[in-house]
C-alpha cells in the first residue's frame, strides 16, 4: 500500500506492506519523485509507531484528585466529552462585547494540535469548533 | 533546490532534520553549485557544505542586511528584475521617517500601546494622500495603533484601496522603496557583521560574492530555513531581510531561486492552509475580528479590495463559497451567507494566551491532538501548570506523552509545587489512529498534497481524528437538537454528513471533496470544481479551502496522483498535487524577463508564447494565461483584470514583489536588527536594544534575564539555542516510545566549546546544570570544537546548544530533562511564535537539584541578577526618546 512517511514535512513516499492484517514492514518508495526510495531513521522505524509494545490502544481515565487511571469504554468516554463540552461553553459563552459588538464565542474551550494530522482532520476540526464558537484552536505552525 | 547555482542554509539544520529532502541539496553540489551553512553549530549540514560560517544567534538581520547594502553599494542587483518586477520605483508618502532618523524606531511608535500606527509607512498617493487600508474604517492616530494587529491579517498580500501608486523609475527621488532601503541599510557593513554577529570579514566577503556570482539571468540561488528564523522575536523579519535580498537578486519565481521554507511536521503546511489556528479561516482568510470585521462587507474590504490588484480583490467569492459549504442552505443572500456564524475575534489568543488562561481559570477544557505542549512548547513549567487548573482535559495521541501524565509523574510534582491529589484536572486518554490506519492527505513543505490510503484498520480503541471528530460533532448536535437557543444555530445548522465506512470511520475523499468545492447551481449542479477562478460570490458555488479548489478536479483525488517520478520531467507534475492549480513553482511569471521571454536558456521555465497568445512552459504558469507581456490594463478596474503583463507577484495589491512592505507588519516595513529578549550583546546600530513591537509577558512566572549592560546580565552570561536531532520527532511523542530511536538518541545532552567547559570546569561525558530565570535543567555534556566561542563587540559570547526532544515522565523508553522548561515567553507581534532560537542561561558542573532545592536554585539567580517583571521589558530602550 502507498502511503507518506508521517514525521517531517519532506513528505517521502512509504510502502506499506502487510499480512494477515497486520503491518509488518514500512519502505521507502522507490516511485516517489521526492524521496526516490529513500527514508531517514525516523521513517524506517514508523513500522515500530504502528506495532510498539508501548503504545495505548485502550481508553484511559483519571478522575479528579485521582492518584491513578482507570478503564472506561470508548463509547462512554465520548459521551463524557460531548456533555463537558456543552456545559463549558453554555457555561463561558460570550455573546457580545462591552459594546455591544457580537462575538459569538467561548473562551472556555481550546484545542492545540493538528501538524501531524490530515487536512481532512483538520478541516472538521476548524471547522466543528468554529461553528461552536471555540476560537482558541492552534497547532504546531504557532511555535 | 537541485536547480540552484548556491544555496544558502541559514536557520536549519537540513542535513539532520530533513535528510531526505537534503538529497536534492547534495544533488545541486555534485554539479557543482555552491552550499554554504551559516549556523551557531557546526552542524551535520556544515559537514556536508561547502563552507560552514558560525553566527551569533539572533543577529541574522545584520548579516541579511549588509549583503542587502553589498548587493546595492556594489551595483549588483538585477536591474530589469528590480524596475518591473518589485516595488523599488514606487514612492512612500512623506510622513514616513526610517529607524535610521529615529534611533531604531520608525515612525508612529506608540510606547504606551507598545505598537505602531503604521499609516505614516503608506505609499504615496497622487495630490498627497496615501494609499491606505481599504475600506471605511481607514483611519490614522489613536484607533489604527489598536487596529494594526497581526493576527487580523490573513496570510494573503495585505489590502491596498487601490493600486494607482506614483512612480519614478529613474529611482532617484528619495521616497523611492529603492533609496529608503539603500539608506536603511547603509550602515549595515562587513565590519558591522564582524562585530555583531563574529562572521570575519573575509568570510562575509566569500558569501557575499558567492551569491552575487550565482545570481542574475543565467544563474540562481536559493535560500533554505527552518525554526531558526522563524523562533524569534522578529523572526518575520528574518524572512523578510531575506525576500528583500533575493527580490534584488531576481531570484524569486524562478528555478533554483526562492526562499524554502523548511517545515517540521508531515502535515504542517497542510495544518496551516486548513488552519487548527485561531487567527486564520481556510485558504488564508482572516477569522473575522470584533469592531474591525462586524459587518460581512467590513470583512471583505478588508482582506481585499475590488479596487486592488490580483486574486485576493476576490475574496467575496472564496469567503461566500466557505460560508456555503459550512453552512450549506442556511447560507443565503438575506442573512449575509450566514457570516454572523463566524465567532469574533479580540485580540491575540495564540496557544500561549490561551495557556495565560488556564492559569487564570478562564479555560476549562483542552484537547490535544497529536502535540506535547508540556515538553514541546515554551516554558514547560507554565504549560503543566496551566493545564492544572483545567476542569477537563483530552489527550489524543498514539502513547502517552508527558502532557498526559504530568498529574503522575511531571516535574512539578517531584518539586512539590503541585500534589496528585489536589489536582481537579479530569483527564481522558483517547487512543489515536497511525498514518497507515486512516486514509487522508498531508500537505508537505512543498505545498504539495500526497493522498495516504489505508492498509489496517485501527487496533484497539485506536480512532482517526476524523472520526472522533465527527462522532463528538454528532453528539453534540444530537444533544443540542431540540434547542431554541440562537447561539446553537451554527452548531445545527452545520453541514454534518458524511458517508462512513462498517467501522463507522468517515470516508476521507467525501471531506477532501467538500474542500474542493462544487457548483450548486445551473447544469453542473453538484459536481465539484476544477480551478478556484470558478469560484463565485453568488452562492453559487462552495468550497472548504479555495486554494484547495482543484485537487478534487472532475471528481478525481489528485492528492492520490502516483505517477513514478523516474517517468516524468523535474516538475513531476502527476505525483500529488500542489496548490494553488497544481503549480509548483510559485510567481514563476518572473522566470521570463518583462517581454515574456525567458532570462536565459539555462533558466527557462515560463514564457509567453506569441503565436498562441498564451504562456506556456514546464510547469501551470501562475498568471492569467492569455495576459500578453506588454498589456497595461487601467489600474482601477482591479483584480485579476488590473494586472500588467509585468506584475508577476499576482497576490500582492499592486502586482509587485515588496522590498518595502508599506503594510501588514507590525514591528516595521523593512526588517532592522534588535537584540533578543535576553542578550549578552548591546545592539551597536541603534539605541534601541530589543524590537520595541515585541509582545512581552510581564509575569513573575516569566521573568526575563537583564539585557547587556545592565545590572545582573552577568548572572546568566551565556547563550542557549535549541534544536533536534534527525532521530527524534520534536517533543517525543512519536520517537521516545519507539525502541529503535531511542537507541540511538537515548539521553538529552547539552553541546559546549572546549573553551566554555574550561571555564566552568565541565567535564566531557558528565553532568552539568544549566539555569535560566525560569528553571534549571540537567544535560549530560558533550565537549565538541563544533561549537567554537565567537568575538562579538570586544567580548567573547559562548553558545550552548539543547536538544529539547527529552521530557520528564515515566513511560517513555527513554526520558530527560526538557530545554523548554528554560524558555520564557516573548511573542513576535506578526505571528505569536515564541523566541525559543536564543536565550540566557549559565551552566555548571553536576547534577541539577531534586524536589524545593530546584526552585530554591531558580529562584536564588533570579535574587542574584535583581530580577522583576519589568526587567527586560521595557519598549522603548532610551526612556528619553519616547517622544
Ligand atoms: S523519512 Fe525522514 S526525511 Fe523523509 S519525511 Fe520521514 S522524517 Fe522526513
Amino acid at each position: 500500500m502507498q502511503s507518506v512517511c508521517p514525521y517531517c514535512a519532506v513528505g517521502c513516499g512509504q510502502r506499506v506492506y502487510v499480512k494477515d492484517e497486520k503491518v509488518i514492514q514500512i519502505e521507502g518508495d522507490p516511485d516517489s519523485p521526492i524521496s526516490r526510495g529513500r527514508l531517514c531513521p525516523k521513517g524506517s522505524a514508523s513500522e515500530q509507531l504502528v506495532n510498539s509494545p508501548g503504545r495505548q490502544t485502550k481508553v484511559l481515565y483519571r478522575a479528579p484528585r485521582s492518584t491513578e487511571w482507570e478503564r472506561l469504554d470508548l463509547a462512554t468516554a465520548v459521551e463524557m466529552v460531548a456533555d463537558r463540552f456543552i456545559e463549558t461553553r453554555r457555561r463561558t459563552w460570550q455573546q457580545e462585547d462591552d459594546q455591544g459588538r457580537l462575538l459569538r464565542r467561548t473562551m472556555g474551550i481550546a484545542s492545540l494540535g493538528g501538524a501531524t494530522l490530515d487536512n481532512e482532520e483538520n478541516y472538521l476540526i476548524k471547522k466543528l469548533f468554529t461553528a461552536a464558537g471555540a476560537v482558541q484552536t492552534e497547532n504546531q505552525a504557532r511555535i | 533546490m537541485a536547480n540552484a547555482d548556491c544555496i544558502i542554509i541559514q536557520g536549519s539544520n537540513m542535513a539532520e532534520c530533513h535528510p531526505v529532502g537534503y538529497q536534492w541539496v547534495a544533488e545541486a553540489k555534485a554539479r557543482g553549485a555552491k552550499v554554504i551553512h551559516i549556523d551557531p553549530r557546526f552542524t551535520r549540514t556544515s559537514a556536508v557544505s561547502d563552507k560552514h560560517i558560525p553566527i551569533r544567534a539572533g543577529s541574522d538581520v545584520v548579516l541579511l542586511g549588509a549583503l542587502i547594502n553589498y548587493v546595492i553599494t556594489n551595483d549588483l542587483w538585477f536591474k530589469e528584475y528590480v524596475g518591473a518586477y518589485t516595488n523599488a520605483a514606487t514612492l512612500v508618502h512623506d510622513d514616513y521617517r526610517d529607524a535610521e532618523d529615529l534611533g531604531g524606531l520608525f515612525s508612529g511608535f506608540d510606547p504606551e500601546k507598545r505598537a505602531y500606527d503604521t499609516s505614516s509607512w503608506s505609499y504615496a498617493e497622487a495630490e498627497d494622500g496615501t494609499i491606505d487600508d481599504p475600506g471605511p474604517g481607514s483611519e490614522h492616530g489613536e484607533d489604527a495603533t489598536a487596529r494594526a494587529a497581526g493576527h487580523a491579517y490573513g496570510s494573503g498580500g495585505p489590502p491596498l484601496e487601490h493600486a494607482e501608486v506614483q512612480r519614478d523609475d529613474s529611482l532617484q527621488d528619495p521616497r523611492t522603496v529603492f533609496q529608503i532601503v539603500k539608506r536603511h541599510y547603509a550602515r549595515y557593513t562587513a565590519e558591522m557583521v564582524r562585530d555583531m554577529c563574529g562572521i570575519d570579514v573575509a568570510d562575509f566577503e566569500y558569501l557575499a560574492r558567492a551569491i552575487t556570482e550565482n545570481s542574475g539571468r543565467d544563474r540562481t540561488t536559493c535560500f533554505a530555513y527552518a525554526v531558526g528564523w522563524t523562533q524569534h522575536s522578529l523572526g518575520a523579519q528574518f524572512i523578510r531581510a531575506a525576500a528583500i535580498l533575493q527580490l534584488l537578486l531576481g531570484n524569486m519565481g524562478r528555478p533554483g531561486g526562492g526562499i524554502m521554507a523548511l517545515r517540521g511536521h508531515a502535515s504542517i503546511q497542510g495544518s496551516t492552509d486548513i488552519p487548527t489556528l485561531f487567527n486564520l479561516l481556510p485558504g488564508y482568510l482572516p477569522m473575522p475580528s470584533a469592531g474591525r470585521h462586524d459587518s460581512l462587507g467590513e470583512y471583505l474590504e478588508a482582506v481585499g479590495s475590488k479596487q486592488q490588484k490580483g486574486y485576493w480583490a476576490d475574496a467575496d467569492a472564496y469567503t461566500i463559497s466557505l460560508l456555503k459549504a459550512w453552512w450549506g442552505d442556511a447560507a443565503n443572500e438575506d442573512n449575509d451567507w450566514a457570516y454572523d456564524y463566524l465567532p469574533r475575534l479580540t485580540g491575540a489568543h495564540g496557544t500561549y494566551e490561551t495557556v495565560m488562561g488556564m492559569l487564570e481559570d478562564e479555560v476549562e477544557g483542552y484537547f490535544l491532538l497529536g502535540q506535547n505542549p508540556a515538553v514541546g512548547s515554551a516554558h514547560g513549567r507554565m504549560q503543566r501548570l496551566g493545564m492544572s487548573h483545567l476542569k477537563w482535559l483530552v489527550v489524543r495521541d498514539l502513547n502517552l506523552i508527558e502532557s498526559a501524565t504530568w498529574w503522575k509523574d511531571g516535574p512539578e510534582i517531584e518539586s512539590g509545587e503541585l500534589r496528585t491529589e489536589d489536582i481537579e484536572t479530569e483527564v481522558f486518554f483517547l487512543p489515536a489512529a497511525t498514518h497507515v490506519e486512516k486514509a487522508g492527505s498531508f500537505t508537505q513543505t512543498q505545498r504539495l498534497l500526497q493522498w495516504r490510503h489505508q492498509a489496517v484498520a485501527p487496533p484497539g480503541e485506536c480512532q482517526s481524528e476524523l472520526q472522533f471528530f465527527f462522532e463528538l460533532g454528532q453528539r453534540i448536535r444530537e444533544k443540542l437538537a431540540d434547542s431554541q437557543d440562537e447561539r446553537d444555530r451554527p452548531l445545527l445548522d452545520l453541514t454534518w454528513d458524511y458517508p462512513v465506512d462498517e467501522h463507522g470511520d468517515p470516508d476521507a475523499e467525501a471531506v477532501l471533496a467538500e474542500i474542493n468545492g462544487r457548483h450548486l447551481a445551473g447544469p453542473d449542479a453538484g459536481e465539484p470544481l476544477s480551478a478556484y477562478t470558478e469560484l463565485r460570490a453568488d452562492g453559487s458555488t462552495s468550497a472548504g479551502c479555495w486554494i484547495y479548489t482543484g485537487v478534487y478536479a472532475d471528481g478525481f483525488n489528485h492528492a492520490a496522483n502516483r505517477k513514478p517520478g523516474q517517468e516524468q520531467g523535474p516538475a513531476a507534475s502527476e505525483w500529488g498535487w500542489a496548490w494553488p492549480a497544481n503549480r509548483r513553482i510559485l510567481y514563476n511569471r518572473a522566470s521570463a524577463d518583462p517581454a515574456g521571454k525567458p532570462w536565459s536558456e539555462r533558466k527557462k521555465y515560463i514564457w509567453w508564447d506569441q503565436e498562441q497568445g498564451k504562456w506556456i512552459g514546464d510547469d501551470v504558469p501562475d498568471f492569467p494565461l492569455d495576459r500578453a507581456p506588454g498589456s497595461h490594463p487601467d489600474p482601477s478596474v482591479g483584480g485579476a483584470a488590473a494586472l500588467s503583463g509585468d506584475d508577476p507577484f499576482i497576490m500582492q495589491a499592486d502586482g509587485k514583489g515588496w522590498l518595502f512592505a508599506p503594510k501588514g507588519l507590525m514591528d516595521g516595513p523593512l526588517p532592522t536588527h534588535y537584540e533578543a529578549q535576553e542578550s549578552p550583546v548591546a545592539n551597536a546600530l541603534y539605541p534601541q536594544q530589543q524590537s520595541p513591537a515585541r509582545l512581552v509577558f510581564p509575569r513573575a512566572d516569566n521573568l526575563s534575564a537583564p539585557s547587556a549592560g545592565t545590572p545582573g546580565a552577568d548572572v546568566y552570561p551565556y547563550v542557549f539555542t535549541t534544536y533536534r536531532l534527525t532521530e527524534h520527532h520534536t517533543a517525543g511523542g512519536m520517537s521516545r516510545w519507539l525502541p529503535y530511536l531511542s537507541e540511538l538518541q537515548p539521553e538529552m545532552f547539552c553541546e559546549v566549546s572546549p573553551e566554555l567547559a574550561a571555564e566552568r570546569g565541565l567535564e566531557p561525558y558528565g553532568w552539568a546544570t544549566i539555569i535560566s530565570p525560569r528553571s534549571a535543567i540537567e544535560a549530560k555534556v558533550l565537549v565538541t570544537d563544533r561549537m567554537r566561542p565567537l568575538a562579538v563587540g570586544g567580548h567573547t559570547v559562548h553558545q550552548i546548544g539543547l536538544p529539547y526532544h527529552w521530557g520528564v515522565g515515566s513511560n517513555a523508553v527513554v526520558s530527560g530533562d526538557a530545554a523548554n522548561d528554560l524558555l520564557g515567553v516573548t511573542l513576535d507581534p506578526n505571528v505569536q511564535i515564541q523566541e525559543s532560537k536564543v536565550a540566557s542561561c549559565d551552566i555548571r558542573p553536576g547534577r541539577r537539584p531534586r524536589g524545593e532545592q530546584l526552585l530554591a536554585l531558580v529562584a536564588e539567580y533570579q535574587a542574584r541578577a535583581g530580577l522583576t517583571t519589568e526587567t527586560g521589558n521595557r519598549a522603548v530602550t532610551d526612556p528619553t526618546m519616547e517622544d
